[in-house]
C-alpha cells in the first residue's frame, strides 16, 4: 500500500498548524540579500564548468510575519520547564536562569571564530579553562576535555579512552564492558560503539550492583565497568568503593556516567569512589536548557593515568605568563595539540562553547555552597514525593533515595488495566510533564520521578494531588485515565503507524499526485 | 539562595513528612569515608556580579566584525534578528527531547519541518532529526556505509577538512575500521576519482562539496568510481552553496552530511551548531539518531511522533546504530527559520554573493607580488593561496591592521605552513574587501600606487 493512499496520514487535513511548506506562496520573500557591490562576471560564469543546481530546492516562501507567527505557534504546543513542572526521571529538567543565557549571547563570545589567533580568543580560554577547574573541583578527578557534545558523546570518548589504555598497557585483549542492567542504553550501545562485547549485570534485590555477581562477571577479558552512582533507580551505590576496587584488581577501569551527578554535588565526588573516567552532563546538572533534545554538553574527566588520552585540544595555562601578555605569543591560556597518546578529536573545534558559558556562569553564581545546597533540596525534594506518593503508588525500593526515585504502576495494572504509559498521559492534563515511564528496565511499570531542587512545595504537592487524583481515577473511573490525555493539542499519536508507513518529510502536492498516479498505472 | 525556593520551615517540614531530622540523615546511604569532601570553590555570588564577570571575558576576545574571513568549517553570516527571537522562546529552549508528543507538538513539527528542508537540500530521500556537528555526522554516515555494505574500509579524501578526517579516524578506532586517504590533483585541487582497486572492500568514499580547500569537486565522477566499486559515496555538504551547486543526490551522492552552522548558527568559537545526515530511502533502517514521522491522533488529526525508534539505543540498547542520544533540535530550528526566510531565491542570491565577492577578492589579491593560488579548480566562495614569507606572519600582519585575512593552513599540517585559506561571505561588504587588499599590499610591503601586475 502506498503511504499517500486513503486512509495514510497525508490525506488526512485537520492539523493544528500546518507546516510552514503548506503555507508557503510563490514569490514571497522575508530575507533579502544585498548586491554583490563588486566587478565580477556573474556567479553562473564564474562557475561554468561545475555542475549547478537544476531545480531551486522546494523551502518555503514567506513574509518575516508569516515565519515569526507560524514558529510562535508551534511553540505553544510544547511544555517547557518555563510553563510548568517537568519531571522526566534522569533528565535533570531544572530552572534555567535566564542571566546565563544572555551572557553566552555576548557578541563577544557568539562571533569568536574557533581558528582565530589565541591571542584574540583569551577570553573564550579563560572561561573553558575556569570551567574544567570547576568541573574537576565537583567531580574529583584530574584533568577534564569540554569537547564531547553530549553525554552518549562524553560515553565513547570515554570507553575509547579505556580502549587506548588497555592497547598500552597490555590488554589489547579484553573484550568485554560491565554494565548494571538499570543501565541507560548509552551505556551499552556506547561499549559497543568502541568495539566491546556487553556483559549485563543483574541487579541484586535491593536495587543495587551485587558485589558476588560482579565478582564473577570480572575476568582478565574485562575492559571497564560502566556505572551510574547514584543508579538509574536513585539508590546511592554503598557498595561503591568495594565495587571499584573489585574492578581494579581485575584490571578493568570503572566507568562513571555522570547523568545522577545532581545528587551528590559537594557530597561525594567520583574520584574519591574510585572512578577512572567521569562524564557529566552539563544541561542537567549545571542547568544549560534542554533546548528540544539539544544541543547539550557532556565534559570527560579521567584520573592522571587516562590523562595521556584525552582528545586534544586541550585548554591549558602558563604557569608564569609572558611579560608582555598583550603580545601576540604572551598569551595566558592556550590549546595543546601535542598530546601524543591522545584517541583524537571526537568533533569539529572544541566543543559546545555556547553551552559551556552558560554552565560557567551557572557554577560561578552558584558556588560550591550554592551548588552544595542544590543537591541537597534535590535529594530533599524527592524524598518527600516518594514519601508522599508511597500509599498509592508502588515504590519498589522503598528506602531513602538520591535525586529520584522508581515508583511502579504494577498496582494500577493489576486492579484496572491503567498503564505506566495511561497515567503518563493523564498527568499531561494537569499541565505537568510526565516522568521517565518504562525505564529502569528492571521495574515493571517504571515511573522515574526527578523533581529538581528548583521546584517549590506548592509544586511539588500539586503533583502528589493529581497523581493522587489519578490513583483515585483508576479506581473508580478509569476509561478517563485510560482516554488520556483531553485537552493537549494532539491525543495519543499512532506510533505503530508512523512507523509501519513512515512519512518523514513534506512532500510538494504535485509530486504527492504523481506518486499517486504511479501507484495506479502500476 | 539563587533559583530554590525552599525557605528554611519549608525544608523543616517536609523532613518532617519524610520523617528525619536534618539533611545529612537523606545522605546517610553514602558511605562515610566519601563524605568527607568538601567542594573547593569560590562561594557564589549574586547576578548583579556575575554580570560583569563575564562579560569582562566577552570583552577580553577580539573579534574583527566584517573584515574576518575565517571559515574552514565555520562561517560568519547575518543571522536575522527573528531566527534569534524565535529560538530564545523558553518553550523551546526549555524543553527535552519529545518523548511526550502531546505536549512536544513543536518541537517534533519543527523537527519534520527540518528533515524536509535537509532533503531538498541534499535532494536525497530521508533526513534524520540532526547529529553533534558535521564531523560526527561524517564518522556516523560512513558507519551507516559500512552497516549497509558489510564491508568495514573507509577511503577518505585528503581533501576533507583535516579534523573532520580525525573525527572518522577517533570514531573508527572503536571497531577497528581501517581508514586510508585518497589522493588530490595537485594541479586542479579535486579529489582523484579512485580506481576500483583502490577503493576494493571500500565501504564508502567519502568527500567533501566545495572541498577543505574551497575547490569544486566533481561528484558525479566520484559518485561513479564509488559505484563501480561497490562502495556509497558520501558527501560531506555546505550549506552556503547549497542554493547553487547541484546537490549531492542529483550528483549520484548516497549520503550527504554536514554541518548548519552558517545557516541561523552565529560561529560561538565552533560551537554548538546542528550536523545534519540524510540518505537514501534503502537506508531508512540504517540511520542513526531520532527521526520524527507523521501520523494521526486518537481523533484523526494530523501529528507528528518520534519514530522507527527500534534503531535507537534507548530500545535496541547495545544493538542500536549509533549510541546518539540527543539531537541539536535547538541549533537545527535556527536553520529551518532561516532557510525559511531565505526562501529557495534568497538561499541561491546568498550563495551568488559568496561567490561573486570571492572571486573579486582573489583575483585582486594575486595581481599583488607573493601571492599564487594554490590550485587551478573553480572554488565557490573559499581558495587557498600560496604566501610568500609564510601565511603566519602575514596574518599577524593583517590582524594589526583590523583585518583577519584567513586561516593559516599550518595549524593542521606543518608543511602547509604558506598556505591560506581565505573564506568570503555576503558579511564582507565591497569596502572590506578593498580594506583587504590594501592592508595585504602594505604588509607585503608591495604599497606602490601601480601595485597591482596583470595577470599572468
Amino acid at each position: 500500500m502506498s503511504a499517500h493512499a486513503p486512509g495514510g496520514p497525508d490525506d488526512r487535513t485537520t492539523i493544528v498548524e500546518p507546516l510552514i511548506f503548506d503555507k508557503s506562496r510563490p514569490g514571497h520573500r522575508a530575507a533579502a540579500i544585498e548586491a554583490p557591490g563588486v566587478q565580477t562576471a556573474s556567479a553562473t560564469e564564474l562557475l561554468s564548468g561545475t555542475a549547478l543546481r537544476q531545480r531551486p530546492p522546494t523551502l518555503p516562501e514567506l513574509a518575516e510575519p508569516e515565519v515569526v507567527r507560524h514558529y510562535t505557534r508551534l511553540s505553544h504546543m510544547n511544555h517547557a520547564v518555563d510553563l510548568g513542572f517537568y519531571p522526566l526521571g534522569s533528565c535533570t529538567m531544572k530552572y534555567n536562569p535566564k542571566v546565563n543565557d544572555e551572557l553566552a549571547s555576548l557578541p563577544g563570545f557568539t562571533r569568536l571564530h574557533p581558528y582565530q589567533a589565541e591571542e584574540d580568543v583569551q577570553g573564550t580560554l579563560e572561561l573553558m579553562w575556569e570551567l574544567e577547574q570547576a568541573l574537576l573541583a565537583v567531580t574529583g578527578m584530574c584533568r577534564a576535555s569540554l569537547q564531547p557534545a553530549a553525554g552518549a558523546h562524553g560515553e565513547l570518548v570515554g570507553i575509547l579512552m579505556v580502549r587506548a589504555y588497555h592497547r598500552d598497557h597490555g590488554g589489547a585483549d579484553r573484550d568485554t564492558v560491565i554494565v548494571p542492567d538499570s543501565a541507560h542504553g548509552t551505556n551499552l550501545a556506547t561499549a559497543n560503539m568502541a568495539g566491546y562485547r556487553v556483559v549485563e549485570l543483574p541487579s541484586s534485590d535491593r536495587g543495587l550492583v551485587d558485589l558476588t555477581t560482579l565478582a564473577e562477571a570480572l575476568s582478565e577479558r574485562t575492559a571497564a565497568v560502566m556505572l551510574t552512582n547514584p543508579n538509574t533507580l536513585g539508590l546511592f551505590e554503598d557498595d561503591i568503593l568495594e565495587i571499584t576496587r573489585l574492578a581494579h584488581e581485575a584490571g578493568a577501569l570503572v566507568y562513571y556516567d555522570g547523568a545522577n551527578l545532581n545528587a551528590i554535588m559537594g557530597k561525594a565526588r567520583p574520584g574519591d569512589m574510585g572512578m577512572d573516567v567521569v562524564h557529566m552532563n552539563l544541561h542537567k546538572t549545571f542547568s544549560t536548557p534542554h533546548g528540544g533534545g539539544g544541543p547539550g554538553a557532556g565534559p570527560v574527566a579521567v584520573c592522571a593515568r587516562l590523562e595521556p588520552y584525552l582528545p586534544t585540544p586541550l585548554v591549558a595555562q602558563r604557569v608564569t605568563p609572558d611579560p608582555g601578555a598583550d603580545e601576540p605569543g604572551g598569551a595566558r591560556f592556550h590549546l595543546v595539540y601535542d598530546h601524543p597518546s591522545s584517541i583524537g578529536r571526537v568533533r569539529g573545534f572544541y566543543g559546545n562553547v555556547g553551552v559551556l558559558v552558560r554552565a560557567y556562569a551557572y557554577m560561578v553564581r552558584l558556588g560550591g555552597n550554592g551548588l552544595l545546597r542544590a543537591s541537597e533540596d534535590a535529594v530533599l525534594n524527592a524524598n518527600y514525593l516518594r514519601v508522599r506518593l508511597r500509599d498509592a503508588y508502588d515504590v519498589p525500593y522503598d528506602r531513602m533515595c538520591m535525586h529520584e526515585f522508581v515508583a511502579s504502576a504494577s498496582r494500577q495494572k493489576h486492579t484496572a488495566g491503567v498503564t505506566a504509559r495511561d497515567i503518563a498521559k493523564r498527568l499531561l492534563d494537569f499541565g505537568i510533564h510526565s516522568p521517565t515511564v518504562y525505564f529502569p528496565l528492571n521495574v515493571p511499570e517504571a515511573i522515574m520521578i526527578e523533581p529538581t531542587e528548583t521546584e517549590s512545595r506548592d509544586t511539588l504537592d500539586s503533583f502528589v494531588d493529581a497523581m493522587l487524583q489519578i490513583d483515585h481515577e483508576t479506581r473508580h473511573e478509569p476509561t478517563i485515565v485510560l482516554e488520556a490525555p483531553h485537552v493537549t493539542p494532539v491525543r495519543r499519536p499512532d506510533e505503530t503507524l508512523a512507523a509501519r508507513e513512515p512519512v518523514l518529510r513534506w512532500r510538494p502536492q504535485a509530486v504527492r499526485l504523481q506518486a499517486v498516479h504511479t501507484a495506479e498505472r502500476t | 539562595m539563587s533559583y530554590l525556593p525552599h525557605t528554611d520551615a519549608d525544608r523543616a517540614a517536609m523532613l518532617q513528612v519524610i520523617g528525619v531530622d536534618s539533611i545529612d540523615d537523606l545522605f546517610a546511604a553514602i558511605p562515610a569515608d566519601l563524605r568527607t569532601c568538601v567542594l573547593d570553590m569560590a562561594p557564589g555570588i549574586p547576578e548583579s556580579e556575575l554580570a560583569p564577570k563575564v562579560t569582562a571575558l566577552a570583552d577580553a576576545n577580539r573579534t574583527y566584525g566584517s573584515r574576518s574571513f575565517l571559515g574552514a568549517g565555520c562561517y560568519q553570516i547575518y543571522v536575522p534578528a527573528a531566527v534569534r527571537a524565535l529560538t530564545a522562546r523558553s518553550e523551546f529552549t526549555t524543553s527535552y527531547t519529545p518523548y511526550q508528543a502531546e505536549v512536544s507538538q513543536g518541537t517534533l513539527q519543527h523537527i519534520f519541518e527540518f528533515q524536509t528542508a535537509i532533503c531538498e537540500l541534499t535532494a536525497l530521500e530521508v533526513a534524520n532529526a540532526s547529529m553533534y556537528d558535521g564531523p560526527s555526522a561524517l564518522a556516523e554516515g560512513a558507519f551507516l556505509a559500512a552497516r549497509h555494505t558489510r564491508r568495514d574500509r573507509i577511503v577518505v579524501s585528503a581533501a576533507v577538512h583535516p579534523e573532520a578526517a580525525e573525527v572518522l579516524r577517533t570514531y573508527s578506532s572503536g571497531p577497528g575500521l581501517p581508514v586510508t586517504d585518497s589522493t588530490v590533483d595537485p594541479a586542479t585541487g579535486r579529489t582523484n576519482p579512485p580506481t576500483p582497486e583502490e577503493l576494493e572492500g571500500a565501504a564508502a568514499l567519502v568527500v567533501q562539496q566545495p572541498n577543505f580547500f574551497g575547490v569544486i569537486e566533481d561528484l558525479a565522477l566520484l559518485a561513479d568510481a564509488a559505484h563501480a566499486a561497490g562502495a556509497l559515496l558520501v558527501v560531506s555538504q555546505g550549506l552556503l552553496a547549497a542554493g547553487v551547486l547541484s546537490p549531492p543526490g542529483a550528483e549520484g551522492a548516497d549520503v550527504a552530511v554536514g554541518d548548519v552552522q552558517p545557516i541561523g548558527n552565529p560561529p560561538q568559537f565552533g560551537g554548538p551548531s546542528a550536523g545534519f545526515l540524510a540518505c537514501r530511502d534503502q537506508f531508512i533502517r540504517q540511520l542513526p539518531g531520532r527521526l520524527v514521522g507523521k501520523t494521526v491522533d486518537a481523533d484523526r488529526r494530523v501529528c507528528f511522533s518520534l519514530t522507527l525508534q527500534a534503531r535507537e539505543q534507548h530500545i535496541r540498547r547495545e544493538k542500536a546504530t549509533s549510541n546518539i542520544c540527543s539531537n541539536q533540535a535547538l541549533a537545527a530550528l535556527a536553520a529551518t527559520i532561516h532557510l525559511a526566510l531565505l526562501g529557495p531565491v534568497g538561499l541561491r542570491q546568498l550563495g551568488e554573493v559568496c561567490v561573486t565577492r570571492a572571486h573579486s577578492l582573489c583575483d585582486r589579491l594575486t595581481r599583488i607580488d607573493g601571492f599564487e593560488p594554490l590550485f587551478s579548480g573553480t572554488f565557490f566562495h573559499e581558495f587557498t593561496l600560496r604566501v610568500a614569507g609564510g601565511a603566519e606572519s602575514f596574518a599577524a600582519g593583517m590582524r594589526r591592521l583590523g583585518v583577519d585575512p584567513g586561516v593559516p593552513l599550518g595549524r593542521f599540517r606543518p608543511e602547509w605552513s604558506d598556505l591560506l585559506l581565505v573564506a568570503v561571505t555576503e558579511m564582507n561588504g565591497p569596502d572590506d574587501l578593498t580594506a583587504y587588499v590594501e592592508a595585504a599590499r602594505e604588509v607585503m610591503g608591495d604599497g606602490k600606487a601601480t601595485g597591482e601586475r596583470s595577470r599572468r
